[in-house]
């Protein structure tokens, strides 16, 4: 008999979710003008989770109305050692509530506990901390002896990291005395009600933070929104295009965050069992939907059958399944509206004669899923090579020599991120000089910390959050 | 003496001279410190419950080396000793015993008459353990010693020095040489991971061992600190993993030192199950050397079969 793991699921007691949701705006949770709603469903199961408000124009007009006032009355007028203990009372509690608000996301998400527990939630609060600690120390931040804030910030995040987004944009926002309204994505809005409910246990002033749930539409009312001063995007590269499209000739200051087909390049003198781990890492790591995922492998030549093998007896390993099991590797697919351009850009893959293999793994009937998946015998010719899939699907190529890992490697439009494995440290400073990517990791992926900056090269976006490089985009420099 | 032959098919230019065995060592891929680190810290986050929970632990008895090796060693410390191997936990008929007592060389004799015909094994430490400083005459002496005293499975130190020189070739040979003394007795090649340091070293010294013919490759003489942990443990495993896939020999592989909790223990199995799968989940292929863990397994063991946790009077000191 083997070694079977028992069931080990996280309790969802600790969440304590409402049927329904308000908009938060003003520092309350308000119905919508017009009354429409949408549920909020778990992707592992397909259950309702809760219902949520659709802001329509007018709610957006609301928040936004609200965020000025409160800008205007108190925020920007607050010192910023004042503003720091808010944002380190706000870090706190995350913490504190960090086990409630892991499991709800990964409900509301599909992503692992583990991660959820481990990656995200730990993420979230450091963020917090991080910027709380630069709110009255903006004048030595290089930006001038009295950098002034913008006003309000929109701000939409992406439903890969809901609360970890949320994090990205609100603390730095804050810190630097900017008040916002931010648009969750529609599948993930739980979690940023229930840091409403946090904003309000903190007892930060009205109007700071306002949290406005809906799709595309709500999304693009804020953008549009004339007293809007700052649009701050984590997103599809095409709806990014959208949005500096509709800012474009405003007084609007942009930043954008968009998408990404990060090589992860590994050398023959790579220390190949770590290297498999980051290769999957890379690409399985909240099922691949990740902006900066390594979803092109690029092997030297010379080890390719080595690397694939280890690969491919890694990949046995990983266990497929339900969320809240902390033995799971890899959840769920965010919606069936990605899961099926995950399929279709699978399929694609195939018809373009590039070979697909999966372990044998067993998925749930209810929910969405896709199993670990990597095409072999990909070109950079092939669109699977080209566009971002975001899901758990990896393209492998080889290359010969460096300079031709770099050509591959910076033959894309997008250039957020990419991985280099070598035991060699010349090679490693070698390539991420020629690297046209936001960042380079070396001998590891997937490494975050809110003191390192973040953003994109070419169709990958620009500005940067994290780090003293994040307050940038909420002052007036 | 008959000569022991084992396989190490399409390796053997490897350990043709002194050279070839250095590059080939050289040549292996290199370990990443932060990543085998966080390989391991990661698989130690596994959850592991109930049914999966009481099988893990009656599997970490099966596979305990019972080891005293202290200068107040006496017959009569060894006796109990090997009562506590062969019946864990008296009061329960279905509790396991132990795969072997680890003793030293002078104390075979003695685990050996009470161990009698249990399915209990006699280890024996010998060569000099645990420094290893002898001469080379002594250390097969030492191991003779033991194995004609009876002892199923010797556990040899590697010459530390040497491989910290570079001398691989002389390390290589001293594990020939015991291995001979041995004839069919169990080998298990002990590394001594706390003074080797880098994992990188801690792959070529298994490699080394594996080519010089051992049949386990052990962490830790347990008396350097840091003795067995997840990580080391991690690296000897995808070592003897890579060497099976090359030569088809399969070397199992003892975590020693260091190991005192039932939870401990599990996380060291679920690093097997990952990393080398089933086929070195069982007592031949993966040991813990341990003393004070088994009275941990056993108070989780009756936890898991009562709901409560007696107290350490309701478990044998010995």
């Amino acid at each position: 008999m083997g070694f079977e793991y028992a069931p080990a699921p996280e309790s969802r007691a600790i969440v304590d979710l409402r049927s329904s949701y308000g908009l938060f705006v003003d520092g309350d949770f308000v119905d919508s003008g017009d009354g429409r709603s949408f549920k909020s469903v778990s992707p592992a199961t397909e259950e309702v989770l809760a219902e949520v408000t659709e802001a329509g124009p007018k709610d957006v007009d609301r928040a936004v109305t609200a965020a000025r006032r409160a800008y205007d009355k108190t925020w920007s007028r607050m010192p910023g050692a004042e503003r720091a203990k808010y944002l380190y009372r706000i870090a706190r509690i995350v913490a504190e509530r960090s086990r409630e608000l892991a499991v709800l996301e990964s409900l509301d998400n599909g992503k692992p506990i583990k991660e959820s527990r481990d990656v995200d939630l730990p993420l979230v609060s450091a963020h917090f901390f991080y910027y709380a600690g630069w709110a009255d120390k903006l004048a030595y931040a290089g930006f001038g002896p009295d950098p002034r804030s913008l006003g309000v910030a929109g701000q939409i995040i992406p439903w890969n990291f809901p609360l970890l987004m949320l994090a990205w944009k609100i603390a730095p926002a804050l810190a630097c005395g900017n008040t916002v309204v931010l648009k969750p994505a529609e599948t993930t809005s739980l979690t940023a009600l229930v840091f409403a409910e946090i904003c309000q246990q903190a007892d930060l002033p009205a109007g700071v933070v306002n949290i406005v749930t809906g799709a595309g539409d709500a999304g693009r009312a804020l953008v549009e929104h004339d007293d809007v001063d700052k649009v701050a995007f984590t997103g599809s590269t095409e709806v990014g295009k959208s949005i500096a499209r509709s800012v474009a000739g405003t007084r609007k200051r942009t930043t954008l965050e968009l998408g990404g087909k990060a090589a992860n390049v590994v050398f023959d003198d790579a220390p190949l069992d770590q290297a498999v781990e980051g290769i999957v890492n890379g690409i399985f790591f909240n099922q691949g939907h990740v902006c900066c995922a390594g979803s092109r492998l690029l092997v030297q030549e010379s080890v390719y059958d080595e690397v694939l093998a280890r690969l491919k007896r890694r990949m046995r390993t990983l266990r497929v399944g339900d969320p809240l099991d902390k033995n799971t590797d890899v959840g769920a697919i965010n919606s069936p509206e990605q899961l099926a351009r995950i399929r279709e850009l699978s399929e694609v893959g195939e018809r373009e004669g590039a070979e697909r293999w999966s372990p044998a793994c067993e998925l749930p009937e209810r929910g969405y899923w896709f199993p670990p998946t990597i095409f072999t015998g990909v070109t950079q010719a092939h669109r699977i090579a080209r566009e971002e899939i975001f899901g758990p699907v990896l393209s492998v190529l080889t290359f010969r020599t460096p300079a031709e890992a770099v050509e591959k490697a910076n033959n894309t439009p997008y250039g957020l991120s990419a991985g280099v494995w070598t035991d060699k440290g010349s090679r490693i400073l070698w390539m991420a000089d020629r690297l046209r990517a936001g960042v380079v990791w070396a001998n590891t992926f997937n490494k975050f910390d809110p003191a390192s900056p973040f953003g994109g090269y070419k169709e990958s976006g620009y500005g940067r959050e994290g780090g003293r490089h994040g307050l940038e985009g909420y002052l007036d420099v | 003496v008959t000569t022991v032959s084992f396989s190490t098919a399409g390796l053997d230019d490897v350990t043709a001279t002194a050279a070839s065995l250095r590059r080939f060592l050289h040549g292996l891929p290199g370990v990443d410190q932060v990543g085998a680190e966080e390989r391991a810290a990661g698989l130690a986050t596994r959850s592991i419950k109930t049914t999966a929970k009481a099988w893990a632990l009656d599997l970490a008895i099966r596979m305990i080396d019972l080891t005293t090796l202290e200068g107040q060693d006496t017959p009569g410390k060894v006796r109990a000793l090997c009562a506590k191997g062969m019946r864990p936990d008296p009061a329960d008929g279905t509790c396991p015993s132990v795969a072997a007592i680890c003793v030293y060389p002078d104390m075979v004799p003695v685990a050996r008459a009470a161990l009698d015909d249990s399915d209990v094994l006699v280890a024996s430490v010998a060569t000099a353990f645990p420094s290893g400083r002898s001469a080379l005459d002594v250390k097969l002496a030492d191991t003779r010693a033991a194995v004609d005293a009876g002892a199923d499975e010797i556990d040899m130190v590697i010459d530390r020095g040497a491989f910290l020189a570079g001398d691989y070739r002389r390390v290589y040979d001293e594990i020939v040489a015991v291995k001979q003394e041995c004839g069919g007795t169990h080998l298990k090649v002990i590394l001594e991971t706390g003074e080797l340091v880098t994992y990188d070293n801690v792959r070529r010294a298994s490699w080394l061992a594996m080519l010089a013919g051992a049949d386990f490759v052990k962490t830790s003489t347990g008396k350097v600190s840091p003795a067995a942990t997840l990580p080391v443990t991690l690296v000897m495993l995808e070592a003897v993993r890579d060497f099976r896939d090359a030569t088809g020999r399969q070397v199992g592989v003892k975590a020693a030192g260091g190991i005192r909790t039932a939870k401990d223990a599990v996380k060291y199995l679920v690093l097997v199950n990952e990393t080398v799968g089933d086929d070195w989940l069982s007592p031949d292929w993966f040991r813990i050397g341990a003393s004070s863990l088994l009275n941990d397994l056993l108070m989780q063991r009756s936890k898991m079969a009562t709901g409560r946790y007696a107290g350490p009077d309701y478990f044998t000191l010995d």
